[in-house]
């Protein structure tokens, strides 16, 4: 398992959601990717993008106006 | 055992896609959806930037309803291939700079591409004959088919009954009896099949999912391409379009004014690519310029800037103007009045 991140800091939805799909794509089963966002469409869209695709949210954390959303890829391709 | 046949469906988020996925899902056939973000998707993008629209649901449509049905959804990134669909449109616009086919068209091709890629049978989507002017009429609907090249592995099952038979008919995969003959442009067919499938809750019908077709937002494009001497466009720019008072005072400049705090600090993230402008002693907008400004531009944009802010009724404000590298300077200016603003430099 390893530590991943990627900067959608000023993207509006859905471009917070397909960074994060492309990144997970590259990820390994248990890997964790902290997506850093701005838009708080993010809060709403990542994690059912994740419900629908079998990966979960492992954690958010809000910085003022920046979030970080921490996804777990799913263990086994959903 | 027969083999299981899968078919991707574009999903817009609004109901006829929804409608038409189950329809299929009823059949037996795996479905996934596929969503094409080109830019213009009107998507919450200034519920997410405005404040006052804070309490809004920010959902993302498409995502959603791929959660109501049970299905995966990729969202494809096709800003940069979408620009000749918006500049170059074979089939022409609607009644703003929307190429209604064309899209329709590239939004297949694109569909058939993955299907191809992924080992997908067919493409699925909630057309309905009649129901748009431009393209989903009886005589363009096989355009859409013949020129995305997917032909008859396209299937529209909310008026499948109205076509000729395709692929996934003839060979079995699906019941065309157990499709539908909708047309035209009421809705009351689909908001009935909604009820009998239990979709209570669903966006609003296709059609306001474009900025193109939005005469405002179109007339604000046609400025932009206007102002640069060439029809050319940036993510960033379209993206721009959507928020902020447009104002152009002079043909080689305009302005882009905050209308709100959420809007302000949307903006602040373009301070290191525009000239900008600032109320220093009063609450008030941020202002960004696009364009070639000289120095009574610069006063000008001060004085219209002092009229969007709580100083406006001042004789004379402060107003700090900061250029692309950072540096900046105040220049002290009377603001505008109303009656200074001619209409026609609202864009």
């Amino acid at each position: 398992m390893s530590e991943h991140e990627i900067d959608a800091r000023n993207l509006l939805c859905p471009l917070p959601v397909i960074r994060t799909q492309d990144a997970v794509k590259k990820l390994q089963p248990g890997d964790r990717l902290h997506v850093l966002c701005t838009d708080p469409g993010a809060l709403h869209d990542i994690p059912t993008w994740c419900r629908i695709n079998g990966h979960s949210v492992s954690d958010i954390i809000k910085h003022g106006r920046e979030i970080t959303i921490v996804v777990q890829v799913a263990e086994r391709e959903a | 055992m027969s083999k299981q046949r899968k078919a991707v469906a574009l999903i817009s988020g609004g109901l006829d896609s929804m409608l038409a996925t189950k329809a299929m899902l009823d059949q037996g056939i795996r479905v996934e959806g596929i969503n094409f973000f080109t830019g213009f998707c009107v998507e919450g993008h200034t519920h997410a930037i405005r404040r006052q629209d804070a309490a809004k649901p920010k959902r993302n449509n498409a995502l959603w309803v791929a959660e109501q049905l049970g299905i995966k959804l990729h969202i494809v990134d096709v800003i940069e291939e979408y620009k000749d669909v918006v500049l170059n449109p074979e089939h022409g616009y609607g009644a703003n700079l929307n190429p209604c086919l064309d899209c329709k068209i590239f939004m297949v091709h694109k569909a058939l591409e993955w299907i191809d890629a992924n080992g997908f049978d067919f493409i699925i989507t909630g057309e309905v004959v009649g129901q748009r002017p431009m393209s989903q009429r009886k005589d363009t609907m096989p355009v859409v088919a013949r020129e995305s090249g997917a032909e008859d592995r396209l299937v529209r099952p909310l008026c499948a009954q109205k076509l000729p038979a395709t692929l996934p008919e003839r060979e079995g995969w699906i019941d065309r009896e157990r499709m539908f003959a909708f047309s035209g442009r009421s809705r009351k067919p689909q908001m009935a099949l909604a009820k009998q499938y239990g979709f209570v809750e669903y966006a609003q019908p296709a059609g306001g999912c474009c900025f193109l077709t939005d005469e405002q937002y179109a007339n604000k494009l046609a400025d932009l391409w206007q102002g640069r001497g060439e029809r050319r466009y940036e993510l960033d720019d379209i993206m721009l379009l959507k928020v902020g008072r447009h104002l152009r005072p002079r043909p080689h400049f305009k302005m882009i004014i905050g209308r709100e705090e959420g809007e302000n600090n949307f903006l602040e993230g373009y301070r290191k690519q525009f000239v900008h402008l600032r109320a220093v002693n009063y609450d008030g907008p941020l202002a960004l310029i696009d364009g070639t400004p000289d120095a009574s531009d610069l006063k000008l944009a001060a004085r219209l800037v002092c009229r969007f802010g709580k100083g406006r009724d001042v004789e004379r404000m402060q107003v700090l103007i900061t250029d692309q590298q950072g540096d900046s300077r105040v220049v002290e200016v009377a603001p505008l009045t109303t009656d200074d603003i001619p209409q026609a430099w609202y864009l």
